[in-house]
């Protein structure tokens, strides 16, 4: 190529991308999605990975989406979110704690790119935050847990100290100990969201200090595999983990972003989404209970439905007072119901949990 | 409060995977190569052994298998470095990252399923167990006691030597690094087929480099590697079970303790390189070098 034709072509190319804008409008709307974890993990980014799914059936052709997956945490995260943008995606997820302030770092850069994190606390113009009330199924599963366990102890896998993971070992622990007031609460950290071989040792040490029932906020299936071997039970974690049902795998919290994803999504292509918080639970079918298997007894199994339904159609909120902090001090009064400010802030436990949240 | 007999139990468990991806890769770097594809070739074997495991019904049938997929997948490594003499470290790079794209591949077929339960060996614990337990003498017989190890041993201190002296440096090469993904394929198995029991993209989640960190920290000895494989996985089986017995505990300190203990034995050996005269570390003097027979 002489140097009279690499001009020519440049300036074609740069004619064509300049040219790109006024022809948009007819392309489909592209969004991407960063992962924390691999799509096939059966967990967590699984069920993030079925909610893209669902915008393209939804859709069809009038989207167009795409998805990194495995990204760390942290600094690395910044450069695969700019890379979607830069790709052209319109409309970005961010589907990990961790990707917060990444996302707002990016963000601030495409300002006509709009952005949704989960589970994280920052917004700007561009950047909405979405999450799901967990804590509404470790209310159903504590309830379950604190029926099923015969030495009284419980174990719970969390992966990190935030908000959420303490929420869920807090609705959990509250509720085992409503039907149960000698349930008592072992919780073990593991210091990440996947890593099997790690949350299998972390089920081995519950399960030596004669826990029989353990719950996990870690996305794979490794503590159920430890729980069959002792004869314990569990329950499925963001996916349905059926491979393990009737037992050790009695229930499950499943995560359902779907309808979030295609809401969203459709509010982008009729140009009304606008930044806010969205965090909805069991009553908008983001948080479903998995099926109850026969190896809990009808009753409890009943008890538990109830409470599902209950805490769906906004009747009971599982912080509701009288509760006190692990420390002793009054958190809520008789009646009173957890502001959803005072939750996303959540770093203490409740009374009755004997362990130290790690600083 | 805290069993220690049950404890040590944990301990065993928790520390087989990396046992094994180590012991092989000590074999490996003793012939003089440095193989950084342990992660791609256990992950490998994850895949391998739970496919086969599942499919058959036998999870010995799926060790076998995951022994034979690691040692199929370093060949590619093999060829690249021992015939095309290209860089070990790049190629071992490549050699984990071809590795865990392959595996999450052909693992899409095996998402969701369970593989059959595994009856336990003696005294309650997993026969791989066992059979990692009696590889550490074994190697260590191997490197030190036997011809073929001694040629082993010379192949890796001076290849130039060895070649002079008549031995196929190549082939011995290539032995090693079979049998270093073999396993390495069998210890990723262990976390498929014993731990989990069911396969997930990336569920080796690191422990090749833990393998190969304890080499270094063994002193490229096969006692050395099970000492290394026993802090490892001890620190972490304490910490989760003193956390689990509602001990307080700062998690991220034991956490780090076994990369801190690692500098410290680095920085001990090379100090006694400095100020003493015997020789410093044992590493292997011609590990990470090409071989091109002049002739």
């Amino acid at each position: 190529m002489n140097r009279r034709q690499l001009i020519a072509s440049v300036a074609a190319v740069t004619t064509i991308s300049l040219a790109a804008p006024t022809w948009a409008q007819d392309e489909p709307l592209k969004v991407g999605f960063i992962y924390v974890g691999p799509v096939g993990d059966g967990g967590w980014t699984y069920q993030h990975d079925q909610g893209r799914l669902a915008v393209e059936e939804e859709f069809g052709d009038r989207v167009e989406t795409t998805f990194i997956e495995s990204v760390p945490e942290g600094a690395d995260a910044e450069r695969a979110i700019t890379q979607l943008a830069l790709a052209g995606n319109k409309l970005i997820f961010t589907t990990s704690f961790g990707f917060m302030d990444p996302t707002i770092n990016v963000a601030a850069k495409f300002p006509d790119v709009k952005f949704e994190h989960a589970t994280g606390y920052k917004r700007a113009e561009n950047v909405a935050t979405y999450d799901a009330r967990f804590y509404e199924g470790r209310a159903v599963i504590g309830t379950i847990a604190g029926r099923m366990t015969k030495s009284n102890k419980i174990g719970y896998i969390g992966s990190f100290p935030i908000p959420e993971v303490i929420q869920g070992i807090n609705s959990a622990f509250i509720h085992a100990r409503k039907v149960n007031p000698d349930v008592e609460m072992r919780v073990v950290w593991a210091y990440s969201w996947f890593d099997p071989a790690k949350e299998a040792d972390a089920a081995a040490a519950l399960l030596a200090e004669g826990v029989d029932v353990i719950m996990q906020h870690t996305d794979s299936t490794a503590p159920l595999a430890k729980a069959q071997e002792a004869g314990a039970i569990g329950f499925g974690q963001a996916s349905d983990m059926a491979a393990f049902a009737p037992t050790p795998r009695v229930s499950s919290i499943i995560d359902n972003w779907a309808p979030y994803y295609i809401k969203r999504v459709g509010q982008v292509l009729d140009g009304t989404w606008t930044s806010e918080a969205t965090w909805a639970g069991i009553g908008d079918g983001e948080v479903v209970i998995g099926e109850i298997t026969e190896a809990v007894p009808a009753e409890v199994k009943a008890e538990a439905e109830a409470l599902r339904d209950r805490i769906g159609a906004g009747e009971y909120h599982p912080f509701t007072g009288p509760l006190n902090k692990a420390d002793g001090s009054a958190w809520l009064a008789d009646g009173q119901v957890a502001k959803d400010e005072e939750l996303s802030g959540m770093n203490f436990y409740v009374e009755g949990i004997t362990a130290e949240i790690p600083q | 409060m805290i069993d220690p007999v049950a404890l040590f139990v944990l301990l065993l468990s928790a520390s087989t995977p990396i046992l094994f991806a180590a012991l092989g890769e000590l074999v490996v770097e003793r012939a003089g190569v440095l193989n950084l594809g342990v992660e791609g070739m256990m992950i490998t074997g994850a895949l391998a052994g739970f496919a086969a495991a599942y499919h058959t019904g036998n999870p010995f049938v799926g060790f076998a298998a995951a022994a034979l997929g690691g040692a199929l997948i370093a060949m590619p490594f093999a060829a690249l470095t021992q015939f095309l003499l290209s860089n070990q470290v790049a190629s071992g790079l490549a050699l984990t990252l071809f590795g865990l794209g392959l595996a999450a591949l052909f693992g899409k077929p095996m998402e969701g399923v369970k593989a059959p339960a595994m009856a336990a060996g003696p005294l309650g614990l997993n026969w791989i167990v066992w059979l990692g337990l009696l590889m550490v003498p074994a190697i260590w017989w191997f490197l030190n006691r036997s011809r073929t190890g001694l040629v082993l041993r010379g192949v890796g201190e001076n290849h130039d030597a060895a070649h002079a002296l008549g031995y196929d440096v190549r082939r011995v090469r290539i032995a090693a690094i079979a049998f270093g993904g073999a396993m390495a394929g069998i210890g990723g198995a262990f976390i498929s087929i014993a731990t989990v029991l069911q396969w997930t993209e990336g569920m080796t989640a690191g422990a090749g480099w833990i393998a190969l960190a304890i080499v270094v920290f063994s002193n490229w000895t096969a006692p050395g590697v099970l000492a290394g494989a026993w802090l490892f996985g001890g620190v972490t089986v304490l910490q989760l079970r003193l956390q689990a017995a509602g001990v307080r505990v700062p998690v991220q300190l034991l956490s780090m303790a076994p990369y801190l203990a690692t500098i410290i034995v680095l920085v001990a050996i090379s100090a006694r390189q400095k100020f003493s005269r015997r020789a410093g570390t044992a590493a292997p003097g011609s590990l990470g070098q090409d071989f091109h027979a002049l002739r």
